[in-house]
């Protein structure tokens, strides 16, 4: 990576904000080829997501009952399911439930819990005690425990579904974003913002929070593949996202099981493409991580 | 020592505190009571609500909030967990050979996460950047890109395409039939391990990675030491800890977190019977697992911390 531009005549000749994207995206394609793999895992998702009402050949809600758990074939490539549905069509529209409970459940997470770390590591003293003892409560719960527990208090459904997944994980950014922020607090700049009479709610947002976005980004992208396979792990047990929206969890369930000897391409493809996505996912955070945080950078 | 130990367990009586009083308070918040969950779940509407009230003055679901929780604190203190609220037998009987299955299947996944993942972690940091690094580590996060439930049903559903065989479906324990319970387990185990030897390789390929730069091993391979001695007598010995703390960890969750992977193989253990427990609304069965849960992480927290001392002389506690 080029270092970056240290005097003001260096600075007058780096070049333009769109050629240095482009250039800093050419640096991590070139540096972290695994990462780039997953950026592309990433887009191609987000590209079914966006297209399915295009590019789906079928409509995933009807019922073909002429066409029940057909093998894969040039009319349906992967199948249909035990309701004559086209299991291709179910996983492109399915790739929308995931990256919307993905996407909603890590951006709550992560915004939550970079809130009450960054407060928490500014007011410091008996606050900071409190919120640290209530988080060691909320960590001695397996995550899946944490997230069916919220499922039985407010219900199944996507939206629910997205407060399920995104409470086990306030207090794992919370206790990640507080580390950073307690050498943030420390910062002269701080002080001066706190000499300058402005308030807290301030400091904490427009001083402190911009200088632990690394973490939180980490956070927010290691939560997002995390969130894709608790949602899936829900709606698998029946306690996610309910019949008959198309969602990749739902489809390994029920008939998935039972016709699984005779059909088993029903219990394949969905489980390939929860595979795929969480990994993409992965793979970008993995790599995101490296580049961002100087501590475990590799080279 | 002996003080910072006892200062430890006692830190744990706050956490435990207010993990119960965070279940209590769940668990009624949740509409719906064992009751409920016994006469109207079985179709049958027309339940007279005296016959609904006298079943819950039975249960002590009548009393007030706080003598209810008092009344189970109690309970706890003479180590008497209650009895089930849907099975009406004691929750030490429920739980007992559960918790066993529970046991032994995340110690043998951790097992398993162990042995893979150690010497793939210093495979990868000592060929870092070459295809061997990339192959260890696209392997290891997919496996915690797979999920183990599905992992697990193309397991089943290839034994029984390939093999014909299907694994017993009933749990018998290691002293009855060791071969039997180690058929059933086996599979569990290896889906789950692949996926959490994903944390442990990770781990152990960045400390070896940050352990390899430092001085004294550069004067290792200066006088000419073979590099694989490097590697398992001064490199591993330093790298190894922050590798058990994520393995640890993951292993205290594995008892009750293993909901999914159980349902798949029918595994009668702890997180199905949250399951059942969270549906039947059997509040004092789910506050007793929980808290047993809870209980069971903080102590393997608390070995792992004690056992950092013990590996590490240079860390004391005060």
């Amino acid at each position: 990576m080029a270092a970056a531009p240290q005097t003001l005549e260096e600075l007058s000749r780096a070049p333009a904000p769109r050629a240095r994207w482009r250039g800093a995206i050419a640096n991590f394609v070139r540096q972290r080829p695994l990462g780039a793999v997953g950026a592309g895992i990433i887009l191609l998702t987000a590209a079914l997501a966006l297209t399915a009402g295009w590019i789906a050949p079928y409509d995933p809600l009807a019922n073909d009952f002429g066409a029940m758990l057909s093998a894969p074939s040039a009319a349906h490539w992967l199948g249909t399911d035990a309701f004559g549905r086209d299991v291709l069509t179910r996983i492109i529209y399915g790739s929308r439930t995931a990256l919307t409970v993905g996407l909603g459940a890590s951006f709550i997470g992560a915004t939550l819990g970079s809130l009450i770390g960054v407060a928490s590591a500014y007011f410091g003293g008996r606050v900071d005690m409190l919120v640290q003892r209530v988080m060691d409560v909320f960590f001695a719960f397996p995550v899946i425990i944490l997230a069916l527990a919220v499922v039985a208090i407010l219900g199944t459904g996507a939206g629910n579904v997205i407060l399920a997944i995104a409470t086990p994980m306030v207090p794992r950014c919370a206790r990640v974003v507080r580390s950073s922020a307690l050498t943030v607090r420390e910062m002269p700049y701080v002080d001066a913002a706190r000499a300058s009479g402005f308030g807290h709610g301030r400091i904490i947002l427009r001083h402190m929070l911009p200088n632990v976005m690394a973490p939180i980004l980490i956070m927010g992208t290691a939560f997002l593949g995390e969130a894709i396979l608790l949602e899936a792990s829900l709606s698998f047990l029946g306690l996610g996202v309910q019949e008959p929206i198309a969602a990749w969890g739902l489809m390994l369930r029920g008939a998935a099981v039972e016709f699984a000897e005779t059909a088993p391409w029903m219990a394949i493809f969905p489980g390939l493409a929860i595979s795929l996505a969480v990994f993409g996912f992965n793979l970008f955070g993995d790599s995101l991580r490296d580049a961002l945080d100087p501590r475990l950078r590799t080279q | 020592m002996a003080r910072y130990i006892l200062k430890r367990l006692l830190a744990m009586i706050p956490t435990l505190l207010g993990v119960a009083v965070l279940i209590f308070v769940l668990l009624r918040v949740v509409p719906g009571d064992v009751v409920e969950a016994r006469y109207l779940g079985q179709g049958s509407q027309y339940v007279s609500q005296d016959l609904m009230n006298i079943e819950r003055k039975k249960l002590g679901l009548d009393l007030p909030l706080w003598k209810q929780f008092t009344g189970w604190m109690g309970g706890l203190a003479r180590l008497d967990f209650g009895v089930s609220m849907w099975t009406g037998s004691p929750i030490t009987e429920e739980i007992k050979l559960r918790f066993v299955l529970s046991l032994q299947l995340a110690l043998m996944a951790s097992t398993i996460a162990t042995l893979l993942a150690i010497p793939l972690g210093i495979l990868a940091a000592f060929k870092q950047d070459t295809w061997v690094d990339y192959a260890v580590r696209v392997f290891s996060i997919a496996g915690l890109a797979t999920p183990s439930f599905w992992l697990g049903s193309l397991m089943i559903l290839a034994m029984l395409i390939v093999f014909k065989w299907v694994p017993p479906m009933v749990f018998t324990p290691l002293w009855v039939n060791p071969w039997e319970n180690l058929a059933l387990l086996i599979w569990p185990a290896l889906a789950v391990g692949y996926r959490y030897c994903a944390v442990g390789t990770r781990m152990m390929r960045s400390t070896m990675l940050e352990v390899l730069r430092e001085d004294y091993i550069r004067t290792a391979r200066a006088k000419g030491l073979w590099m694989k001695l490097i590697l398992t007598r001064h490199a591993l010995k330093n790298a190894i800890l922050p590798v058990l703390t994520v393995i640890s960890t993951e292993f205290a969750f594995l008892l009750g977190g293993l909901v999914v992977t159980e349902q798949v193989f029918n595994l009668n253990g702890l997180g199905m019977l949250f399951v059942e427990g969270i549906s039947h609304r059997d509040y004092t069965l789910i506050q007793a697992l929980v808290l047993l849960v809870a209980t069971f992480f903080l102590t393997v927290n608390f070995v792992v911390d004690i056992a950092y001392g013990w590996i590490d002389p240079r860390i004391r506690y005060r």
